[in-house]
């Protein structure tokens, strides 16, 4: 095993003395320590309601989280830091862009254009945005291995899109898609583009400016920082001619009986007490994985998703969805055992002290696409190791028989 | 029991080996069963005659413990009145929820092995679809005889109004 590996699986207690073999990383990852004693540090020395208090604590839990901000903005390329916008969580963000800038511009006859591979985040409120404006919901469709052709991304958006949102990874098949392409063709079309984040962020190294992207979403508890802490990046004209999502604390600069002014970006769409020791967790985390490196990230994920799919390839009567290379995969394993509901074979391998994923992963469009109710899906992240896979490859290739078969 | 002996002595047998899963040739009542989260999907099929469940099948796809349960829900409720057949309903969603007694679940069976799935939330739906899927039948079924019965009794007393009735 990779010793630098090594050395880094030390720094997440929940993986230590135990055999526990996590592979539902897509659905959220584990978190170093690191990320843990920066929040306990927040809490423990400057813990006040930041931008209210005109004391010394609120002021530097200020300055925290305005400093997780600029880690943030640095990190996805961001031009300033007032393009950043803390939120909850991917769907959060989604939201926030769905009902501030989707239902302001969208008028009948508009298109918004996403891909059948979204997750149910990045569907639902462009639903909600066509049946209030009456703009039409548009879908791309890739081929089987996952691809959005060149073709399918001109013929779907057309001078009518206004909006294109899609997922920079799919959480079920796991490729990366063609970003910048889309967005090309998207600001072509005099549309802006949204991407999903949720599963490139932890990944891969990700620089809005050069993908094109409008607007840019993900979560923190994906990629090593802590649940309830979440980013929209937006662009600065898009953001400032936006009304407010949320109304209330935080977010005005001026209040009367009758209305309000609105604060500056980005305080304008964060109504209320903000979330200053996630934001801080999510600062560590960034820290944390710029340590680590996207090379060694990315290098293990690699070497890890080919062994797993050499292995599962052994056994004939499982099929792997989406792409036959693994490099294409970032760590994402979809598949099913013939004849096996994957609630079974989770429930089967949980007592095995194996924790993977199975249902319809909240794309239940992309299952009807793909012809299946619902699937097992094993997602690695870079501190997963080959002995896991190993296991967890043998320990799949008993499944059918716990379930019935060949007994 | 541990999850896979739950599997391998009872699940995967009924799972793999139904006893009921056919279709009816004159149902009273057909029913559609679902976990949308799941993508379980059962179709519950009962024949009923005063107030007896002479026959009853399912068809459908699903996990295994939806489709055995299903399917041993069906050896139970067979030859039993709707009653009977909602008081065991009663009994096995109170197992699931660990509110019973050993002896009070020994009607159910080789169902009461799926007791431990109480310790289990996310399937305890599947293991219940069957069982709720039946129980909405056997109410509507009570519903409509109630109905019926209203319509008559109004039919009559229309009829029968006045000292005639008492003859
Ligand atoms: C592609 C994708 N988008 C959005 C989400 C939603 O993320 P969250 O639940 O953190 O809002 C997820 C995570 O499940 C995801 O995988």
């Amino acid at each position: 095993m990779n010793t630098l590996i090594e050395q880094y699986r030390r720094d997440f207690p929940i993986l230590q003395g135990n055999d526990v073999i996590y592979f539902d990383n897509a659905a959220t990852s584990q978190r170093p320590v690191q990320v843990m004693e920066a929040m306990r540090g927040f809490n423990d020395t400057c813990n006040a309601n930041p931008l209210r208090g005109l004391y010394a604590w609120s002021v530097e839990a200020t300055e925290a989280y305005e400093r997780a901000r600029e880690t943030v903005a640095d990190f996805i390329g961001a031009a300033h830091a007032r393009e950043i916008i803390f939120t909850r969580n991917t769907t959060e963000s989604m939201n926030l862009v769905a009902y501030s800038y989707g239902l302001s511009v969208c008028r009948p006859g508009d298109e918004i254009v996403i891909t059948v591979m979204e997750h149910h985040s990045n569907i639902l409120p462009w639903q909600m945005v066509a049946r209030q404006t009456g703009a039409k919901l548009v879908y791309m469709e890739p081929l089987a291995d996952g691809t959005l052709t060149d073709e399918e991304i001109e013929s779907k958006i057309t001078d009518k899109a206004k909006i294109v949102s899609v997922g920079h990874v799919s959480n079920v098949m796991g490729v990366t898609n063609p970003i910048r392409k889309i967005a090309d063709a998207a600001h072509a079309a005099g549309a802006v583009m949204v991407v999903d984040g949720a599963q490139s962020t932890p990944h891969m190294p990700v620089n809005v400016r050069d993908l094109g992207a409008d607007f840019y979403a993900f979560s923190g508890h994906k990629m090593m920082g802590p649940m309830g802490i979440g980013v929209l990046y937006g662009r600065e004209d898009l953001l400032d001619a936006m009304p407010p999502f949320l109304t209330g604390g935080e977010m005005i600069e001026y209040v009367t009986r009758e209305s309000a002014t609105y604060a500056e970006l980005p305080h304008k769409f964060e109504a209320g007490t903000v979330n200053a020791t996630g934001a801080v967790g999510l600062e560590a985390a960034i820290s944390y994985m710029k340590k680590v490196g996207f090379d060694l990230i990315m290098g293990q994920e690699e070497l890890l998703t080919k062994r797993l799919m050499a292995a599962l390839k052994e056994i004939p009567e499982i099929t792997v969805y989406g792409s036959s290379d693994p490099t294409r995969h970032c760590g994402i394993v979809t598949f099913n055992i013939d004849g096996c509901h994957p609630h079974d074979v989770s429930s089967v391998l949980d007592t095995e002290h194996v924790d993977i994923r199975a249902g319809h992963h909240c794309a239940q469009p992309l299952m009807k696409f793909m012809g299946v109710g619902s699937t097992a899906r094993a997602s690695l992240y870079f501190y997963n190791t080959e002995e896991e896979v190993d296991r967890f490859a043998e320990k799949v290739s008993k499944v059918r028989g716990w379930l019935g078969y060949g007994n | 029991m541990e999850i896979k002996q739950l599997y391998r002595e009872i699940v995967n047998e009924h799972n793999l080996h139904p006893s009921h899963k056919r279709n009816l040739d004159n149902p009273t009542m057909v029913l559609q069963g679902i976990n949308p989260s799941c993508g379980d999907d059962i179709n519950l099929q009962l024949k009923v005659k005063d107030g007896i469940i002479e026959d009853a099948a399912f068809n459908g796809s699903g996990c295994a413990i939806s489709q055995a349960s299903t399917d041993m829900m069906i050896d139970l409720i067979i030859g039993q009145t709707k009653e009977e057949a909602l008081k065991l309903a009663g009994t096995f969603m109170g197992m699931i929820k660990g509110e019973t007694t050993e002896e009070e679940i020994e009607v159910l069976d080789e169902a009461a092995a799926l007791q431990d799935i109480s310790h289990m939330p996310a399937r305890v739906k599947c293991a219940v679809l069957g069982w709720r899927t039946m129980r909405q039948m056997v109410e509507e079924l009570n519903r409509q005889e109630v109905k019926d019965a209203d319509v008559t009794a109004a039919g009559s007393s229309e009829c029968g109004a006045g000292p005639c009735g008492v003859k």
